[in-house]
């Protein structure tokens, strides 16, 4: 009797034996891989970035990589959800809102560092069209019927919206447009962007820096609202708490911001198309 | 009403879901149940194909079908640009764009239960009733359609809760018009993003209230309905 129970354990222990193995081996190389990754390269930072500002943030990270070896993990989204995000505590160094009172408000909630808070680029909005000849340089195709429809970005959320909708308050025509179903609402300024271009709305208001070139031209025609017809769009970029998760990190968030704010970036983000105060 | 936290807008964009919910259910069902009956007794050997062809908006994510779905409708689509040659309005931002891209992705949640119920309500009874001199029209309404009844039940309760909930082919081909294609569920996602949780919270309960009573319906009567053979 004894004997049996005895090989049953041992039967099961033999058994057992194996997948212990694999799992020990496994858990070993995952170990090893975390440590290599951990020499061989500094902690990235990782940017929580508004949809419209993300090309221009691509060209910076690419340059301030090349010059100092940082790596970055880039997330892009509207200023909205990525708020709602960092709010249930997302895993972001910094944050690149589309406005000033996101930051400010994530500031005010206790979730990201004061100090560090500035304006990186001032938004510009711009009425645009695919199409060379629709809009003419007093925009007066807004009052006539040569457009079915007008898009925006939903004007709630997305700082490129409200403009839109104050420019298109001071020439009367928000309401009209409104009644006659012709505005349609993007959900953030990149999908009213990739309206317009796809030609499923023949022209909309976007952002400068969503159809300006590498030359500073803008294909297709265009309208530059003159700046005393909306709110400026004050972008501003904030670190987060969760960066002072180790000290290196922070010290490495702190340098990008501060690169920012140099000459040689402030070049990248006015040829990408906008202000900087 | 007196005070429900709903805004105007709210209450608009809750009434445009059930008008897409219902007009587009009622469409499916005119347009499916002669298609799922073929389906389910031809011996085509092609049928295979038209099967996976269904399940596909299953598969593909709605912003992806939204977007083509855009693309085809809109002013330089050619479904878009058929309509306007002959005197019609293109479909993109528009009620009747959203039923279509909303039949669509409710297709297969239609398709399905009505399809698996015609295979289970051909043969004997049908034969019988056949010697009994019915005409076909008549065969269809004193057999198959009482056979069926929980393949109905259960694709117009699918496809209503389904439009219900639909977001990405909306948002894609919507253009998110209060009142015309503003539906509850971008509502709720633009009361989100503009932090205005209280009342993504109030519309979102909603919502799921009323999905799961439906859901709920559903279930109780199917097992009422319980019919033999199936």
């Amino acid at each position: 009797m004894m004997s049996d129970q005895q090989n049953v354990l041992a039967n099961w222990k033999e058994n057992m034996r194996l997948p212990k193995c694999s799992l020990y081996s496994l858990l070993s190389a995952a170990v090893l891989m975390l440590f290599s990754i951990a020499i061989n390269a500094a902690e990235p930072i990782r940017i929580a970035v508004a949809a419209n500002f993300n090309g221009t943030l691509q060209k910076l990270t690419a340059k301030y990589e090349q010059e100092y070896g940082q790596a970055f993990v880039i997330s892009a989204g509207s200023s909205g959800a990525l708020y709602a995000q960092i709010q249930q505590a997302a895993p972001f160094d910094v944050f690149f809102s589309a406005d000033a009172m996101r930051a400010e408000r994530l500031v005010a909630e206790n979730l990201a560092i004061d100090s560090s808070r500035f304006t990186y680029a001032v938004g510009v909005p711009v009425l645009w069209s695919g199409d060379a000849h629709l809009i003419d340089n007093k925009a007066e195709v807004l009052r006539g019927d040569a457009f079915r429809h007008l898009s925006i970005a939903e004007p709630r959320n997305a700082p490129y919206g409200m403009a839109a909708q104050q420019i298109l308050e001071k020439l009367g025509l928000w309401q009209q447009l409104n009644t006659e179903k012709r505005l349609i609402r993007a959900q953030s300024i990149g999908q009213a962007y990739s309206q317009v271009a796809s030609g499923a709305a023949p022209l909309g208001f976007v952002a400068l820096a969503q159809v300006i070139d590498e030359n500073g031209t803008v294909p297709g025609s265009y309208w530059l609202a003159p700046a005393e017809m909306y709110q400026p769009i004050v972008q501003q970029a904030v670190i987060l708490h969760y960066a002072e998760r180790d000290a290196a990190t922070l010290a490495a968030a702190r340098s990008f911001m501060t690169w920012l704010q140099s000459d040689a970036a402030i070049a990248i983000i006015r040829q990408a198309g906008y202000g900087v105060e | 009403m007196g005070n429900s936290m709903l805004s105007p807008n709210d209450l608009q964009a809750l009434w445009v879901t059930f008008k897409l919910a219902l007009v587009s259910t009622a469409l499916l069902l005119v347009f499916c149940t002669p298609f799922a009956w073929w389906l389910a007794h031809t011996r085509w050997r092609g049928r295979v194909v038209i099967e996976a062809v269904i399940m596909l908006p299953l598969v593909l994510p709605p912003t992806v079908l939204g977007f083509y779905l855009l693309l085809l409708l809109g002013p330089n689509g050619w479904i878009g640009q058929t309509m306007e040659a002959v005197g019609f309005n293109h479909l993109a931002f528009t009620f009747s764009g959203l039923v279509i891209g909303s039949m669509l992705y409710s297709l297969p949640f239609v398709m399905q239960p009505l399809t698996a119920a015609f295979q289970a309500a051909g043969g004997r009874m049908l034969e019988v009733a056949a010697t009994l001199r019915a005409s076909p029209l008549e065969r269809f309404y004193s057999v198959v359609l009482p056979l069926s009844q929980r393949g109905f039940l259960t694709a117009i309760v699918l496809s209503f809760a389904h439009s219900l909930g639909e977001f990405g082919v909306i948002v894609m081909i919507g253009g998110n018009i209060p009142g015309s294609t503003q539906v509850a569920s971008i509502a709720i996602y633009n009361h989100v993003e503009a932090m205005d949780y209280a009342s993504a919270h109030t519309l979102a309960a909603i919502l799921v209230v009323l999905s799961f009573s439906l859901l709920l319906a559903v279930y109780a009567l199917n097992r009422k309905f319980k019919v033999v053979g199936i």
